[in-house]
C-alpha cells in the first residue's frame, strides 16, 4: 500500500458522501415539492378511469359507451413520451398555475393542472365573517372583475333576506357590472396579445383598462377589491358628473376595438395562430360544466343576462355573441364583441339611470347617513349594531348565479339565522373552465399550449379561492 | 331564482327517480329534490336524460352545528350534504339536489360518469370536506397539499388565527 493509494480511497470516500448528501438534498426537495397523487403519473402506473379523465375527459360516446383508453394512443408506449412540467410560476400561465403535460415530440397527449398554491380558504374565513364584511372577502376572489364577485354575494344575502332594491342601486350596480366586463376582457385582450408576441396589443389593453380603473377609484375609492356593492345597495352614489366619464370611456374604447380589429383580427399571424387552435364542440363544452365565452364560442347561446335575468337585465337591448368553431379566435372574437356589447349597454344604462336612492333605507341592513348619527341615538345605535353585530339573515339555502366575464359566477349560500353565513360557496368560472384545458390541449403543438391556457381565461385568485 | 320550495319528491319514492319537466310558472324557481344516497346516482341520470345539459356546481355542506334545518317529511338530517346544482338549458330551469351523507360512512356515489364536468368540483368536495365520491377515476386533493391532515371547512376544524401585533405593543425580541 502506497501513500498514493491512500490518498486515492479517501478521495472516492469523500465522493461518495458528497454525492449521498446531494441525493438527499435531492429527494428532500422532491419530498417538499411533490404534490403526489395530483401529478401526472406516466401511463403504465394510471388507472383506464383516470387516464380517460386526463386525455380530454368527454369521450363519451353517443349511446352513453366509453372509449377504450387503449384505443387512444395506440402506437406509443410510456418510454416514447416524457412528462413535462411547466410552472407553477411561468410568465404564460396568468399566475401560479401548474400543468404537467405528456409530451410526443412537440405533441400534447395528456395534460393535467395542477392547482392550489393560491388557495387561502376563503370558503373557511366567509363563514368567519358576518354578511356586512361578507364582500371584502368574496371582492378578492377574482381580482380582475371584483364586482361580480361583491354582486353575487350581495344578491344571495338579499335573496335570503327578501329585501327590494330601489332601482337606482340596482341600475348603478349594472353600469359597474358591465364596466368591469369591459376592463376584464380588455385585461384579457392584453394578456393574450402579450402570450401570442404582440406587446403591442399588452400595452393598449393596460391603458384602456387603466381608463376603466380609474373610474371606478373616483366611484369606489380602489382601483381593485372595491367592496361597493353591499347587501342592501351600494356603498355611494355615483360622483358628479359620472355621465361625462361614462361616455369618455364608451366613446374612446369603442374607437380603440377597431384599432385591435388592424391590429390582431385582419392579421395573417394572429389568424395562424389562434384559428383551428383548442377546439372544443358545444357538447363536450356542455359535458365539461363549460361556461361563459368558452360555451358561448361553440355556438351555444347562453349568456344567464339574457336567459335568466338578474337586476334588470331584461330592460337593455343587447346582443348575445356566439361564435361557431370554438377555437381560440372564435374565443378572442367573442370577447371582444362583447366589449361592444357592455359600451352599447353603458351608454343606455346612463341614459335610463333612474333617480333615487343608491341603497335600500332599511336600518337593519344598511347603516344610517353619517350626518344623522349626530342628531340620533337610534341612529347611533343601528350604525354600531350594522358594522359590530352584522344583521340577522333568516334561515335558510339559496344559489344565485350571475354572468361574470367568464362564465357562470354561483354563490350557495345557507344560514343558520345567525350574522354570518352557515356555509358559503362560491362556484367559480376559471375553476370549472379550467377542466377543459387537457381537452383543449390534446393533440395541439407544445407551442400552442401558452394560447390556449390565455383563451381559457383562468384568474388563479378564483380557482384556489 | 330566489324563493326555494320544496319539491314533491321524497327520498327513497320512484317518483324521486324520476323527475317531473317543470312547469312554465316554476322556471324561474329551483326545484329542490332530496333523494336517498342509494338513489342519488340513478336521480342525477334520470335529471340528465329529462333535459339538465349542465351540472352548475357541486359542493358540501357541514350541518355539525347547525342540525336542526328544515327538511321535507321523510328525510333524516344527517351531519353532511352533497348539493348538486343542476341547469338545463332548454327548459331555463335549475335544480337543486341535496343528498345527507352520513358521519360515519361519508362517500355517495360519484357522478362524473353522467357529467365529466363534476370532476374537479368532486375533487373539491373530497379535499376540503372529506366526502369521499365512490367510482371517481382520480379522488384525490386537489386544493391543499397532498400530505394536508384534515379537511379544512368542517365545522370542527379550527381557524387558525394570527395574533395582531400593534405598534406599540413589545416586538418578540
Amino acid at each position: 500500500m502506497s501513500e498514493h493509494d491512500d490518498r486515492e480511497q479517501a478521495e472516492i470516500g469523500l465522493e461518495d458522501t458528497e454525492r449521498a448528501h446531494r441525493e438527499a438534498e435531492e429527494r428532500a426537495l422532491v419530498a417538499e415539492t411533490s404534490e403526489g397523487a395530483q401529478e401526472l403519473m406516466p401511463r403504465g402506473t394510471t388507472s383506464a378511469g383516470e387516464l380517460r379523465q386526463e386525455v380530454g375527459a368527454v369521450l363519451r360516446l353517443p349511446e352513453g359507451g366509453y372509449v377504450d383508453p387503449g384505443d387512444i394512443d395506440i402506437d406509443r408506449r410510456d418510454d416514447q413520451t416524457m412528462i413535462i412540467n411547466m410552472g407553477p410560476q411561468h410568465p404564460s400561465t396568468h399566475g401560479v398555475l401548474r400543468l404537467m403535460l405528456e409530451l410526443d415530440g412537440e405533441t400534447v397527449l395528456r395534460t393535467k393542472p395542477i392547482i392550489g398554491y393560491l388557495h387561502t380558504g376563503m370558503e373557511k374565513t366567509g363563514e368567519e365573517l358576518t354578511y356586512v364584511q361578507g364582500a371584502t372577502n368574496t371582492t378578492r376572489m377574482d381580482y380582475l372583475s371584483p364586482l361580480h364577485n361583491e354582486l353575487v354575494f350581495s344578491l344571495a344575502t338579499e335573496a335570503l333576506l327578501g329585501v327590494e332594491l330601489p332601482p337606482r342601486a340596482v341600475w348603478i350596480r349594472m353600469l359597474m357590472a358591465e364596466l368591469n366586463r369591459m376592463s376584464s376582457h380588455l385585461m384579457w385582450m392584453a394578456t393574450n396579445g402579450m402570450d401570442l408576441g404582440s406587446t403591442s396589443m399588452m400595452i393598449y389593453g393596460f391603458r384602456e383598462r387603466e381608463m376603466v380603473l380609474s373610474f371606478f377609484e373616483k366611484t369606489t375609492g380602489l382601483r381593485m377589491n372595491h367592496n361597493y356593492i353591499r347587501p342592501g345597495g351600494v356603498a355611494a352614489d355615483l360622483p358628479d358628473g359620472w355621465q361625462d366619464d361614462v361616455e369618455v370611456i364608451c366613446e374612446t374604447v369603442l374607437a380603440r376595438t377597431y384599432e385591435y380589429d388592424e391590429l390582431l383580427t385582419g392579421q395573417p399571424i394572429f389568424r395562424e395562430r389562434t384559428e383551428a387552435v383548442g377546439n372544443i364542440s358545444a357538447e363536450e363544452a356542455l359535458a365539461l360544466s363549460v361556461t361563459g365565452p368558452i360555451l358561448r364560442s361553440t355556438g351555444v347561446p347562453w349568456d344567464l343576462r339574457r336567459t335568466m335575468p338578474y337586476l334588470d337585465y331584461n330592460k337593455l337591448d343587447f346582443d348575445v355573441i356566439v361564435g361557431s368553431y370554438g377555437d381560440n379566435f372564435d374565443r378572442y372574437s367573442v370577447r371582444l364583441n362583447e366589449i361592444r356589447e357592455s359600451i352599447r349597454m353603458v351608454r343606455q344604462i346612463a341614459e335610463m339611470m333612474p333617480p333615487g336612492d343608491y341603497r335600500v333605507q332599511d336600518r337593519k341592513v344598511t347603516p344610517p347617513p353619517r350626518a344623522r348619527i349626530d342628531e340620533s341615538m337610534e341612529a347611533l345605535i343601528h350604525h354600531f349594531k350594522v358594522f359590530t353585530e352584522g344583521f340577522r339573515v333568516p334561515e335558510g339555502e339559496v344559489y344565485v348565479a350571475i354572468e361574470s366575464p367568464r362564465g357562470e359566477l354561483g354563490c350557495y349560500l345557507v344560514s343558520d339565522g345567525t350574522s354570518k353565513p352557515y356555509r358559503m360557496h362560491i362556484r367559480a368560472p376559471s375553476f370549472v373552465n379550467l377542466q377543459a384545458l387537457p381537452l383543449l390541449l390534446r393533440g395541439g403543438l407544445m407551442a400552442d399550449a401558452v394560447a390556449v391556457i390565455s383563451s381559457v381565461d383562468p384568474v388563479m385568485g378564483e380557482v384556489d379561492r | 331564482m330566489t324563493e326555494t320550495t320544496p319539491n314533491a319528491s321524497t327520498a327513497g319514492t320512484t317518483a324521486a327517480i324520476h323527475p317531473e319537466v317543470p312547469r312554465l310558472a316554476d322556471r324561474l324557481v329551483d326545484q329542490l329534490a332530496f333523494p336517498h344516497r342509494d338513489t342519488y346516482h340513478q336521480m342525477v341520470s334520470a335529471f340528465r336524460d329529462v333535459g339538465f345539459e349542465l351540472c352548475a356546481d357541486v359542493c358540501a355542506v357541514d350541518y355539525l352545528t347547525h342540525p336542526g334545518r328544515t327538511l321535507p317529511a321523510g328525510v333524516t338530517p344527517e351531519r353532511f350534504e352533497v348539493v348538486v346544482n343542476l341547469l338545463s338549458m332548454s327548459m331555463r330551469q335549475r335544480v337543486r339536489i341535496r343528498v345527507q351523507v352520513p358521519e360515519s360512512d361519508p362517500s355517495v356515489d360519484s357522478i362524473v360518469d353522467v357529467y365529466p364536468g363534476a370532476d374537479a368540483m368532486e375533487r373539491e368536495a373530497f379535499d376540503l370536506m372529506g366526502i369521499v365520491f365512490a367510482g371517481h377515476p382520480d379522488m384525490t386533493r386537489i386544493l391543499m397539499p397532498e400530505d394536508w391532515e384534515g379537511h379544512p371547512l368542517r365545522k370542527d376544524y379550527g381557524v387558525g388565527r394570527v395574533p395582531v401585533q400593534f405598534k406599540e405593543a413589545p416586538g418578540p425580541r
